[in-house]
């Protein structure tokens, strides 16, 4: 036992404190910081720019109701016909003009008919946020007067208006929103494609640097002072643990970096809450994220990433190690990686495909029991919700599969380690097996 | 005479070729024991035996009067033919961690280990990394580490390949006075001139069969055909040669001298002892070389296998 925590101690160190490593730990959570500022950057510097936007309203009815925002901003003009306004447009640089024809009678206006009539009139087409907020901007105002010509009291409608917004709730009794099925989606993806990217670069990790023992021929002095499979084991967990630190530092360090970065350059809530109007929205937005968020099982969710990583990594890593021992190089191991692949890129497909259509049928729950994909399409999985029970069967399944493997991998890896100058066919890694 | 290890009816098969058959040896504790064989005969195969890298299929290995256990690989050091270290790995941390996996602990590796660095002289080098040493300097490094944890049975193989001559003197020298201070060292080489210098032992193994086992000059008597090699000074050189072909089995031999000798290799009956053989040729011209043919252990080497086949 003593000679297995030596070989954890080393895997473990000279991997850490590999210049790369380091590099690449300390740099992502910067990038991705970095990145998050950089798009809030280019949406800023986008709705930066004001709208010049002129409305020529021959009727008369707008220039009282229709206010310049922060992002667009209304000059009125009166009098003029089509032709001229144009020409004005055009001589201002607009961005665009809109024209308001005339009316005939000023007591009695048919707003259905006015409605129609309106033009927006732009060198280039305008985007669909600025259409639309200015179709929303003239509806409102015509519908209210339309309410108010035909003798309906503006007061009453607003207050007779229902808004809906309908409340989920599971059997369970736990509330849930639209929202909520974004981000658990999001949050499984997120733990989908984290597993699968680890159990990759982790994997090749330790088939690197089982080969490297090997291509070194130090293998045959460390085998003569510690058992293969302690050697073997060693380095699956050594590698993991190295895993883990990655995982440990980028959390941690996003966190920091976002919460520096926010606090400096003071992209916080406080500014949210002093934009206007439909802002409440937003606000009230960030709080059912935020409220979603905490919905989510977190608890279950960490503890099941933690068990479903470990023993995922221990899985592969162990077949990934079997790969190292039996060839001599990197080239003649891609063809046993290809085979090895395969079910987490089928793991990912599935769960990616089917766990956001239905996360408890038969398909999902299926590939969350098979071994090979069960680390993959379970983490997507959970954030849904599934039965404690059900995690454990498929835990179980994996765990055990990991010691059948295991013991599989250490035979070929104990031949392999010794095999040199020949790449081996899959009947030579059966018959090792027997040796 | 006390066996270190003693190596009983071991077979090793990989599949359904038989890498050892029945192969039995024993080594005598405090020798130096020459392990000699043609390429793949399966001199690693027991040496991976011996260091437990392998399990024989039948067959059992005694060390020090036990099975041989994990337990004992603290007392065997092994340098392999194919000699290896992590390349990227500091050369001190590294002897620090193959010690430690033999079971010393790190403050006794790290004495031990400035003995030998300074021994040696390349202190310098415990910062270096393996891949800015040269060849034969990464060979002493492994040396050291193969013979740190003071073990009772050094196995090296092929140990003086990569050093120029005056290294693989100072290794040598550091093997006998190993053996000297108590370690029983199986040597495995296919060198001869360094089994005639080191071995007192040899065993001899041919296409997975031991041929040949035992003390160096107890095997030397044993092949050596009482033959004399002589020098005889004399004017009449056909004569003598007739007058000792009369007597004794004569061919012409040639070995480098000063003169112009007449120079025989002969013979002796068993019934003919070599004083007959010296006042026969005293009396009839002057011997200037007289010496027995002693069997070298290359040609011992080559006459066992060739009578193998």
């Amino acid at each position: 036992m003593n000679h297995t925590r030596l070989i954890i101690a080393r895997e473990y160190l000279t991997q850490v404190k590999n210049k790369k490593f380091i590099i690449i730990t300390l740099s992502i959570p910067f990038l991705i910081v970095g990145l998050g500022l950089f798009i809030s950057f280019l949406s800023n510097v986008n709705s930066d720019s004001i709208k010049n936007i002129t409305v020529v309203d021959n009727s008369g009815i707008f220039e009282n109701s229709l206010l310049s925002t922060d992002t667009v901003k209304f000059s009125f003009l009166e009098n003029l016909d089509e032709e001229e306004a144009k020409m004005i447009s055009q001589d201002k640089n607009d961005d665009a003009l809109i024209f308001i024809p005339s009316v005939m009678d000023i007591k009695n206006i048919d707003y259905v008919e006015l409605s129609k009539s309106i033009k927006l009139i732009s060198e280039d087409s305008p985007s669909l946020t600025l259409i639309s907020s200015i179709e929303s901007k003239l509806e409102k105002i015509l519908t209210d007067l339309n309410y108010t010509s035909s003798g309906l009291d503006l007061e009453t409608i607003k207050e007779s208006k229902i808004y809906i917004n309908l409340v989920q709730v599971s059997f369970e009794g736990e509330e849930s929103t639209k929202i909520d099925g974004i981000l658990k989606m999001g949050f499984g993806f997120l733990l989908g494609m984290l597993l699968y990217m680890f159990v990759f670069i982790y994997g090749s990790m330790i088939l690197r640097s089982v080969l490297e023992e090997k291509t070194s021929r130090i293998i045959e002095i460390i085998i003569s002072s510690v058992k293969p499979t302690q050697l073997m084991m060693g380095k699956i967990v050594g590698t993991s643990l190295v895993a883990f630190t990655q995982i440990f530092i980028w959390t941690a360090l996003t966190l920091v970096v976002s919460t520096l970065v926010s606090s400096i350059f003071g992209v916080s809530t406080s500014e949210l809450n002093s934009l206007d109007v439909s802002d409440a929205q937003v606000n009230s937005g960030i709080q059912t994220f935020f409220s979603a968020l905490f919905n989510l099982p977190l608890l279950n969710i960490f503890i099941a990433f933690v068990f479903f990583f470990i023993s995922g990594l221990f899985l592969y890593g162990s077949l990934f190690a079997a790969v190292g021992a039996a060839v001599d190089s990197e080239t003649d191991a891609n063809q046993f990686m290809f085979p090895l692949s395969m079910p987490l890129i089928i793991g990912l497909y599935v769960g990616i495909f089917t766990v956001s259509e239905d996360p408890s049928g038969t398909i999902p729950t299926i590939f969350s029991h098979i071994p090979f994909t069960s680390p993959i399409v379970m983490m997507m999985r959970i954030p849904y919700g599934v039965p404690i029970y059900e995690q454990l069967i498929s835990l179980s399944i994996l765990v055990a599969t990991f010691f059948a493997i295991v013991w599989f991998a250490a035979k070929i890896y104990r031949v392999g380690i010794l095999m040199y100058g020949q790449k081996p066919s899959y009947k030579d890694l059966y018959k090792w097996l027997k040796y | 005479m006390d066996n270190l290890l003693s190596i009983d009816s071991v077979s090793k098969h990989f599949g359904d070729y038989k890498a050892l058959n029945n192969v039995s040896v024993d080594i005598p504790k405090g020798s130096i024991f020459g392990l000699l064989g043609p390429n793949g005969a399966g001199k690693t195969t027991l040496i991976r035996i011996i260091n437990q890298i392998s399990i024989p299929d039948t067959g059992k290995v005694i060390f020090k009067g036990e099975n041989l256990s994990q337990k004992h690989i603290r007392n065997i050091g092994y340098l392999p033919e194919e000699r290896g270290l992590y390349k990227s790995m500091k050369v001190g941390e590294q002897a620090l961690y193959l010690a430690q996996l033999k079971g010393m602990s790190r403050v006794d590796a790290k004495k031990q280990l400035k003995y030998w660095f300074d021994k040696f002289q390349i202190g310098e080098w415990w910062d270096k990394k393996i891949v800015e040493l040269s060849k034969g300097m990464a060979q002493k490094v492994q040396f050291i580490v193969t013979v740190l944890h003071k073990p009772s049975l050094l196995i090296f193989d092929e140990p003086f390949s990569g050093f120029d001559p005056i290294n693989a003197n100072i290794i040598k020298d550091e093997i006998l006075k190993l053996r000297d201070d108590g370690s029983t060292v199986i040597f495995s080489t296919h060198r001869m001139e360094s089994v005639e210098e080191l071995c007192d032992h040899i065993a001899l193994i041919h296409k997975s069969n031991k041929v040949l086992d035992g003390n160096l000059n107890d095997i030397k008597r044993q092949y050596k055909t009482n033959t004399f090699e002589v020098g005889l000074v004399c004017s009449e050189q056909r004569v003598i040669k007739q007058l000792i072909n009369a007597k004794f089995n004569s061919v012409d031999a040639s070995f480098k001298s000063l003169g112009k000798e007449l120079k025989l290799n002969i013979t002796l009956e068993p019934n003919q002892t070599s004083n007959e053989l010296l006042n026969f040729l005293s009396s009839n011209a002057e011997v200037n070389h007289f010496m027995e043919v002693v069997p070298s252990a290359n040609d011992i080497f080559i006459q066992t296998i060739n009578n193998q086949k």
